[in-house]
C-alpha cells in the first residue's frame, strides 16, 4: 500500500524535474506540475497498474488574479482505489495564454468537467473534442467565476469590510 | 454548436451509425427539456431511425443557479442552504457532508453521538432517495401503483426530518459542529414506528416489482454499461455498483464512524436498468441495517462539538442573552477566525461520490468551493447507454440513473 510519502517518491522518480511545491496538508498529497507535462504525467499514472489511478474524481479551476503569470490553476483530483489514496495535481497557467492539454482521451469523464472549467474560467483545453459552454448560455461573452466579477454591487456601503472589524 | 462532433461511443452505435448513411431515414426529436418523462429539466436531442436511437446529444444547464459563485460570497454557515438544492431528494446528506468538510478544516473533534446521529439521518435520506428513484422506475415501466406506496413511507421519513430540523425537503439540517438539539422524544417514537413498519411495506412493494415478469422483461438489458466504461465515465454510487464495481466512499474512506457498522455493498452484473433497480433496493435494506445498528448503539453524550466559534448558540439564549446574540451574529456573518487550507472531502450521496473541494484563504467566505456532483459527471455516459435502444428504453434508463436536475446543473 502506498502512502503519501512513498507516492511522492515514486512521482519524483517518474518526473524528476517537473514537480514542485509538494504538500501533505489534510492528508492529501498535492503536487504542482508543469502545465506542459501534466497530460503526460496523468497518462503515465493512469496506465501504471501498480499505482492504479484509474479514477478521475474532479477537475476544476481556480483564479488567483494577484499572482502574475500564474493567474489560473487547474486542479485535478485523481483516486487510486487500489491503494485507497487520492492525489491532487495542480497546473498553473498565465492569463495571457490559459491553455492546457485536454485529458479527455485518457479519462472520458473529463469531457464535461473540462467544458465546465472552460465555461467558468475561460481555460482552453487543447484537443478537446467539443469545447463549448455547458452550464451557461452559449452567447455569454465573459467567464463568470473569474474574480473580477463580484457577486454584489461593489458600491454598497452596508457590507463594507471595515464595518466588520476587517481592514 | 458543432454537430460534426460525435460523442465518444464505442460498440453498440456502430451498426446504427452506419445505417444513417445507407437509408437516410432519420428523424430528430426533442426529448425534453420539459417532457413529463424526463422528471426534471434537461434536454436530449435524439436521432431516431423508427424507434431505435442512433445518437443523442444532451443540453444541460437549464436550472443553473451559479452555486459555486454564490458560495464565494457566503460565510460558511450560509452555504448549507445552497447544498440543500443540489440533490434535493436527499438534502440531509448534502448538508451533513458540507458540515463535515468545514469541521475537517477547523479540525473539530466530533462526539461519537453526533456521528451516530448523522449516520441515522444520512441513511434515512438514502432510503428516501432510493425510494423515489425506484418508484419512478416503476412508473416509467407502467406501474403507477408503485409510486404511491413508497411515497407514504417517504412521507414518514420527511416527518422524521421535520422532528429534527423543522423542514422537509430542503432541510438545512444540523449545524457545523453537531445538531441544533438532541433527538426529541417524538423523534424516538416515530423512528421506532418507522423501523417497525417499513420493512413489511417495503418487502410488499419490492415483491410487486423485483420478480415481476413484465417488469423484468422491460428492464433487463435496458441501458447497459460495462464496468470499464462505467469507470471511464466516472460513474459512482448505485449506478457504478450495478455495473459490478464495488466502490463506496463509506467503505473506502469511512467518515462519521461508518467503520463501526456492518453492512454489505450490493453489486450488479450487467449494469442495466434492472441491476440499478435491484442495487438500490438492496441498499435500502442495508441502510435499514445501518440505522438499526446506529440507533441500537447510540452513544450517550453531547449532541454538539465543543467549537463555540462555529457552533451557533442556542436559540433561546440568542433572544435573551446579549453574549449569545453577539456570537450568533458573528458566526452568521462569518466573523470568526478560520484557518486557511485546501480540503477535499467526500461522502456517499444518494447518487454516489458527493465531494466538496474547498479552498479557504482565512477570509469570511471560501476562496473557492467546488462541488463534485455525481450526476453531472455520470450523465455523460447516457448517450452511450441508450444508443441502439428504443425511445421508451431511454426513458427508463434516465429514471433508473436518477439524474437530478438540481445536482446536474448546480
Amino acid at each position: 500500500m502506498l502512502n503519501n510519502e512513498t507516492l511522492l517518491t515514486q512521482l519524483e522518480a517518474l518526473f524528476p524535474s517537473d514537480l514542485s511545491n509538494a504538500d501533505f496538508s489534510f492528508d492529501l498529497l498535492t503536487v504542482e506540475v508543469e502545465s506542459s507535462k501534466l497530460r503526460t504525467l496523468i497518462a503515465t499514472l493512469q496506465k501504471d497498474d501498480s499505482l492504479g489511478f484509474a479514477f478521475l474524481t474532479l477537475i476544476g479551476g481556480v483564479h488567483y488574479p494577484e499572482d502574475v503569470d500564474r493567474e489560473f490553476a487547474v486542479v485535478y483530483h485523481i483516486h487510486s482505489w487500489k491503494h485507497k489514496i487520492r492525489l491532487r495535481l495542480k497546473a498553473f497557467l498565465p492569463l495571457s495564454n490559459p491553455s492546457i492539454d485536454s485529458i479527455c482521451d485518457i479519462y472520458p469523464s473529463a469531457n464535461w468537467m473540462e467544458r465546465e472549467t472552460y465555461d467558468f474560467y475561460g481555460i482552453i483545453f487543447t484537443n478537446h473534442p467539443d469545447l463549448r459552454r455547458i452550464l451557461n448560455e452559449d452567447s455569454m461573452d465573459y467567464f463568470p467565476l473569474r474574480k473580477e466579477y463580484t457577486l454584489e454591487d461593489g458600491t454598497r456601503e452596508d457590507k463594507d469590510d471595515r464595518f466588520f472589524g476587517r481592514f | 454548436m458543432n454537430k460534426e462532433t460525435a460523442p465518444i461511443i464505442e460498440s453498440p452505435s456502430e451498426f446504427y451509425n452506419s445505417r444513417e448513411t445507407i437509408d437516410g431515414d432519420i428523424a430528430t426529436i426533442n426529448f425534453g427539456p420539459t417532457h413529463p418523462a424526463t422528471h426534471g429539466i434537461f434536454q436530449n436531442i435524439l436521432k431516431v431511425d423508427g424507434e431505435k436511437i442512433i445518437s443523442s446529444e444532451q443540453t444541460v444547464g437549464y436550472i443553473h443557479r451559479a452555486f459555486e459563485k454564490l458560495a464565494e460570497r457566503r460565510p460558511y454557515n450560509q452555504i448549507t442552504p445552497i447544498t440543500d438544492r443540489l440533490n434535493y431528494c436527499s438534502s440531509p446528506i448534502n448538508n451533513l457532508g458540507w458540515h463535515m468538510t468545514v469541521e475537517k478544516l477547523i479540525q473539530a473533534e466530533i462526539p461519537k453521538r453526533v456521528q451516530y446521529m448523522r449516520v441515522i439521518i444520512m441513511e434515512l435520506a438514502r432510503i428516501a432517495d432510493h425510494l423515489i428513484c425506484d418508484s419512478v422506475v416503476g412508473v416509467d415501466t407502467g406501474a403507477l401503483t408503485s409510486f404511491f406506496y413508497p411515497f407514504q413511507e417517504r412521507e414518514k421519513i420527511y416527518e422524521l426530518y421535520e422532528e429534527i430540523c423543522g423542514a422537509r425537503l430542503t432541510t438545512n439540517i444540523g449545524r457545523i459542529g453537531g445538531f441544533e438539539r438532541d433527538f426529541t422524544p417524538v423523534f424516538h417514537t416515530k423512528l421506532k414506528a418507522f423501523l417497525k413498519s417499513f420493512p413489511k411495506v417495503f418487502n410488499e412493494w419490492d415483491s410487486m416489482l423485483s420478480r415481476n415478469r413484465i417488469f423484468m422483461d422491460r428492464t433487463r438489458g435496458t441501458g447497459p454499461i460495462s464496468p470499464e466504461r462505467a469507470l471511464a465515465y466516472g460513474l459512482t454510487g448505485p449506478n457504478l455498483r450495478a455495473a459490478g464495481v464495488d466502490y463506496d466512499v463509506r467503505v473506502m474512506h469511512p467518515y462519521s464512524s461508518y467503520e463501526d457498522f456492518d453492512f454489505i455493498i450490493p453489486v450488479g452484473v450487467n449494469g442495466d436498468t434492472y441491476d440499478r433497480f435491484m442495487v438500490r433496493q438492496e441498499e435500502i435494506r442495508q441502510s435499514l441495517r445501518i440505522i438499526e445498528q446506529a440507533y441500537g448503539n447510540l452513544p450517550e453524550g453531547e449532541f454538539k462539538a465543543d467549537v463555540p466559534d462555529f457552533y451557533l448558540p442556542d436559540k433561546a439564549a440568542v433572544y435573551n442573552n446579549m453574549e449569545a446574540l453577539i456570537y450568533h451574529f458573528k458566526i452568521v456573518m462569518g466573523e470568526m477566525e478560520i484557518p486557511s487550507g485546501e480540503i477535499y472531502h467526500s461522502v456517499e450521496g444518494g447518487n454516489g461520490e458527493l465531494g466538496y473541494y474547498l479552498i479557504s484563504d482565512g477570509g469570511r467566505t471560501p476562496y473557492r468551493l467546488q462541488f463534485r456532483r455525481p450526476c453531472f459527471i455520470y450523465y455523460q455516459a447516457y448517450p452511450e447507454m441508450i444508443t441502439g435502444q428504443t425511445i421508451s428504453d431511454a426513458v427508463i434508463t434516465l429514471s433508473s440513473m436518477n439524474v437530478i436536475a438540481g445536482e446536474l446543473d448546480a
